[in-house]
């Protein structure tokens, strides 16, 4: 089998997205887009507070309304579905799809309705009178972790879900026993200089464009249930709703349609989907729910929130000799798909780009009344590398080091890779010093610092910003994941006119699959990209799959891909060979033609040979007609995109409102196949990324455990309006671990961002004795800063 | 996000508009541009029965002046007024008012009456009108009267305004020199602070002053110790610093964009600004 080597033809090139006129257009088809013959729609009844005992119920004002079909308690539900599952391997407590007995987050569904229109269903749910015995609720996670005020599962003492797990220098990584602490005391005690923070990477909300929505429609003549679903990854969902359904997963089909954006917040499968399953199992009749956007806000996962005490070591040459890092993270009321897992990436982060001999993570996960956290877009990977870059930066501001320098002494240098931290992860390839070369010339660094301090002169508050990230991507092996499996699968299929049906278990909803692997497949088969079309998000074409998460889709998808490719294209040499009287290694594909390496146009064209696959008179010995492959690629470990962020802020000094002024970024994800789609997802990274630093966090009210930020109203996505214009450059270091030397793209701007941004708002008020600032950097929380006193 | 069931009828004229509010059983509301209105009814904050639509009353829309009055109809929009070539020749106050509200679909919508009949305690227009001290002209079953804004407004959502009557236009002096300045909230773009301030100058001296403020307290209201101090000053830093640093405001709101002290605190940055901008105009 061969690969095609890229650059190619069209890899490489900045492609525009094909599926961009569907979209813009309003001729996508969304969940909320189908309707289908006899179809009842749902609504949830739900708690408005945060922790409570469900007194009594009744729904019969609800049941009594003209067009209300079914009404079903959590308790009546639970009678029909088991829990929900979980896929780490953490102890987790019963998660109902709907609540059956207690309410453990504002929001949390307490009933369903079942009716003839949404309107009359959410009619019907707000008639439902639900007597709940109040319990003080659980909001500080370190109060929480004591047990106090409540304790929220009864099994899960002081609202531990993982109580302490340990990692890196001196934990044995079988037994996850802390067996030596000397090597992490001595770092410590030799250091020249320590600093030490608590720092806070706040709880953020999703906000996918299209929030979630679910069609289940089970046909009780064949057995068979179809579930139209935002998920980003079908396959797992179909696994999912078959084994809480009791159902064979042949008997269920999902399919994910265009799909607005998940950010991650679409990897799990969630209650309301497990339910409309079960109804329209009950009921005979196809079910559909969408979810409102103030649904979405309390009831989509969230992200982030987890404290991070950070200890670091280092010489008085700013070389860092330890790195500790003590995390709580704050999962909500319960453990959803992957929750117990997306804060160990966390402590994964650990050494970030950095040749640090010791590490130390301690991770220590609370229950607390709130929407249960999951994967959004970098999980985990944002909140380790915010808390090593802002440790670096305070490292540099400790020894009156430039936040360059600093970073510079440390690299791991890239005869080193393959490189092993002290935690144990394995970093592909690497060539730092190269990037941030570039990006210092790019900013103009010593420029930028001289205005700096020019501006400053004249009484301004001007700050610079530095970040350098690495993170993990292409997931998978399965090792990662092993309740699900981190492979991907492909295949390819060439018709008998010669046009191209490729299929894909990385399921796009946004990202441009239908662009990049129909980029990738046309230089490897040597056709148009008009003659592929990429199929995706549907369990009934695409044979087996992952999913589109971690930034994996290009690399263990696209892997996948051109191996089904590399089978059809071996299949097709044998056919070619014998119309060409020739031997079928010496054939290669260009331009249309298969032919001799070199002269390709001297062969016979794509189509013709597609032809005499399906019609082969006489058929090749030992050969099926036919030319339909497929694949499936599991990598052998993860891939480490890089980049350094430069920024540069300025703020009110009446005010405390901060202006991004500048952003220089240089990224470094491997071999590109497509610039304008790498660009556009660091571009929406970095949106997402300030967002964090500067406007985005959502709050629950410490008494009542209100979600206070639960609209858009309340709280701020960035708009384009408060960007500058994004500085980017990129480097290439081709991954070794797979054949396009690809890393992922998805969510470095995401992480790369945020730390620089708070970095530079320290450096902008470090006259003014600022060390620290948690984000988010509210104007007011500048503005006191600036008069002298605490955040 | 899904209203409870509501019937809706469009008016053709105000009396048709007044007669249908007054033959309404239950909790009739009129709407015009709708977004204060349907925000609350999606959250069914506000679950009115009866929503009469007034939108489409002729002769309530557009700006005109004469012989130095300003005359806005109840029914323009904010986006209407952001581009006004009257107000921006003669009142550019409003116009800079308007062009900061919400987003461009926010401001296609709402209308001027709409949003001071609501009177959110955060809205940009109420501080204008107050500081121009415009007149607010209502029509009623009991026929048409007309309130001074300053006298308007007069506690959280409270305004003067009966049931049964509704704003049909908003007229005042054009200003010799104003101007609007504003602490955005980051999300919903209201006014976290937002002063506006009225001068007239003669001969290098302020020889009369209204300032008001909104987002800052239950509703708009003035400034009297920033006016007092204004009056009969060379309006030169020192005095723009001392008239701000007078600015007081009672009841002031709180919440996630900014705490009691720090409104106060922005209360004065603002009529800072807003002073030094309508100064120098």
């Amino acid at each position: 089998m061969t690969m095609q080597a890229t650059p190619g033809q069209l890899v490489g090139q900045r492609v525009r997205r094909r599926e961009d006129p569907r979209l813009v257009k309003g001729r996508g088809s969304y969940v909320d887009d189908m309707k289908l013959p006899g179809m009842l729609h749902l609504a949830f009844k739900r708690s408005d507070v945060a922790h409570g005992i469900i007194r009594s119920i009744d729904t019969s004002a609800a049941e009594a309304m003209p067009g209300v079909e079914l009404v079903l308690t959590g308790a009546q539900l639970a009678e029909i579905i088991p829990p929900m599952p979980v896929a780490t391997p953490f102890p987790a407590p019963d998660h109902h799809a709907v609540t059956p007995d207690r309410v453990r987050y504002v929001g949390e569904p307490i009933a369903v309705v079942v009716a003839t229109d949404r309107f009359l269903a959410a009619d019907a749910a707000d008639v439902i009178e639900v007597d709940i015995e109040e319990l003080p609720a659980v909001i500080d996670p370190e109060r929480a972790a004591n047990g106090d005020p409540a304790v929220i599962h009864e099994a899960f003492e002081n609202n531990l879900a993982v109580p302490f797990a340990p990692a890196g220098t001196g934990v044995n990584p079988e037994t996850l026993e802390v067996e030596d602490e000397s090597a992490l005391n001595e770092a410590f005690e030799n250091a020249d200089v320590v600093v030490s923070q608590r720092m806070f990477s706040q709880r953020l909300v999703p906000n996918a464009m299209e929030p979630r929505g679910v069609i289940a429609r089970f046909e009780p003549g064949n057995d068979e249930l179809t579930v139209w679903s935002t998920t980003q990854n079908p396959h797992i969902a179909r696994t999912l709703l078959a084994a809480i359904l009791g159902m064979g997963q042949h008997q269920v089909r999902v399919i994910a349609p265009d799909v607005g954006g998940g950010f991650g917040s679409k990897i799990n499968v969630y209650g309301e989907d497990f339910a409309a399953a079960a109804i329209s199992r009950d009921i005979g009749r196809p079910v559909k729910w969408i979810e409102d956007r103030s649904e979405a806000f309390m009831t989509t996962i969230h992200g982030r929130d987890v404290i991070g005490y950070i200890d670091l070591a280092a010489t008085g040459e700013g070389k860092v000799t330890a790195v500790k890092m003590r995390l709580i993270a704050d999962i909500g009321a319960y453990e959803m798909v992957l929750t117990a897992a997306i804060p160990t990436l966390v402590a994964f982060m650990i050494s970030g780009v950095y040749d640090i001999p010791v590490v130390r993570a301690e991770l220590t996960e609370v229950f607390t009344n709130k929407m249960p956290t999951d994967a959004y877009r970098g999980a985990g990977r944002p909140e380790g590398i915010y808390f090593l870059e802002r440790a670096m930066d305070m490292l540099a501001s400790e020894l009156g080091m430039d936040p360059a320098d600093v970073r510079r002494v440390n690299f791991i240098q890239p005869d080193q890779f393959p490189y092993t931290t002290a935690g144990g992860m394995v970093y592909d390839s690497g060539e730092y010093e190269r990037l941030l070369d570039q990006a210092l010339e790019n900013a103009g660094w010593e420029q930028m610092k001289a205005d700096r301090d020019a501006a400053r002169a004249e009484g301004r508050i001007v700050g610079l910003g530095m970040s350098f990230y690495t993170e993990i991507c292409g997931f998978g092996p399965s090792a990662a994941m092993p309740t699900v499996g981190l492979w991907e699968h492909a295949s390819v299929s060439v018709e008998r006119d010669g046009k191209v049906r490729a299929s894909s278990g990385a399921s796009s909803h946004g990202q441009g699959h239908e662009t990049t692997f129909a980029q990738m497949l046309a230089d490897d088969l040597g056709i148009p990209m008009d003659d592929i079309s990429i199929i995706h998000g549907d369990t009934g074409q695409v044979r087996e799959g992952t999913g589109t998460f971690g930034s994996r889709s290009q690399v263990v998808g696209g892997t996948a891909l051109l191996m089904a490719s590399g089978k059809v294209k071996d299949k097709m040499r044998v056919f070619a060979a014998q119309m060409l009287e020739t031997q079928p290694g010496d054939l290669s594909f260009s331009d249309g033609m298969i032919g001799p390496t070199g002269q390709e146009d001297t062969g016979v064209a794509f189509a013709e040979v597609a032809g005499f696959a399906y019609i082969p008179i006489p058929l090749p010995p030992d050969t099926e007609p036919g030319l339909s492959e497929e694949a499936f690629w599991e990598p052998e470990g993860f891939t480490w995109p890089f980049g350094c962020y430069i920024t540069q802020v300025e703020i009110d000094r009446d005010t405390g409102e901060l202006e991004l002024q500048r952003f220089v970024g240089v990224d470094d994800c491997g071999n590109v196949i497509n610039p304008l789609i790498v660009a556009g997802q660091i571009h929406g990274g970095i949106a997402q990324g300030v967002g964090q630093a500067l406007t985005e966090e959502a709050v629950y009210d410490e008494g009542s455990g209100q979600l206070l930020t639960a609209s858009f109203m309340d709280y701020q996505i960035p708009r384009a309006r408060d960007f500058p214009r994004f500085e980017l450059d990129h480097t290439v270091t081709p991954s070794p671990l797979n054949p396009m030397g690809v890393k992922g793209i998805g969510e470095a701007g995401t992480i790369g961002s945020t730390p620089s941004i708070v970095n530079a708002a320290v450096d902008a008020l470090s006259g003014h004795g600022v060390e620290h600032i948690d984000m988010m950097l509210r104007p007011e929380k500048l503005w006191r800063l600036i008069q002298g006193g605490d955040a | 996000m899904i209203p409870s069931a509501f019937d809706y009828q469009r008016a053709g004229s105000i009396a048709e508009a007044i007669a249908l509010k007054q033959g309404a059983e239950g909790d009739a509301r009129f709407i015009a541009g709708g977004h204060s209105l349907i925000p609350l009814m999606k959250l069914r904050l506000a679950e009115p029965s009866l929503l009469i639509d007034i939108s489409g009353i002729p002769g309530l829309s557009g700006v005109s002046e004469d012989g130095g009055r300003v005359s806005i109809g109840a029914l323009t929009t904010h986006a209407e007024l952001e581009s006004d070539s009257v107000l921006l020749a003669s009142a550019p106050v409003v116009a800079e008012a308007a062009g900061e509200i919400g987003d461009q679909q926010v401001r296609n919508r709402g209308t001027i009456g709409g949003s001071l009949a609501h009177a959110d305690p955060a809205s940009d227009l109420p501080a204008v009108v107050v500081a121009l001290d415009a007149s607010i002209h209502i029509a009623g079953a009991g026929g048409e009267r007309t309130v001074a804004a300053g006298d308007f407004f007069s506690g959280l959502f409270e305004v003067d305004l009966a049931e049964d009557e509704l704003i049909t236009s908003v007229s005042f002096d054009a200003p010799s020199q104003a101007a609007y300045a504003k602490l955005r909230h980051p999300a919903s773009h209201f006014a976290i602070v937002g002063v506006a301030a009225s001068l007239t100058v003669e001969g290098g001296v302020c020889t009369g002053a209204r300032v008001a403020v909104t987002g800052a307290s239950t509703h708009a209201q003035r400034l009297g110790a920033v006016e007092e101090a204004l009056t009969g000053s060379s309006l030169d830093d020192d005095a723009i610093a001392a008239a701000s640093a007078a600015a007081d405001v009672d009841d002031v709101n709180a919440d996630l964009a900014g705490s009691e002290e720090y409104r106060q605190a922005m209360t004065r940055v603002f009529t800072g600004r807003a002073i030094a901008a309508a100064a120098a105009r």
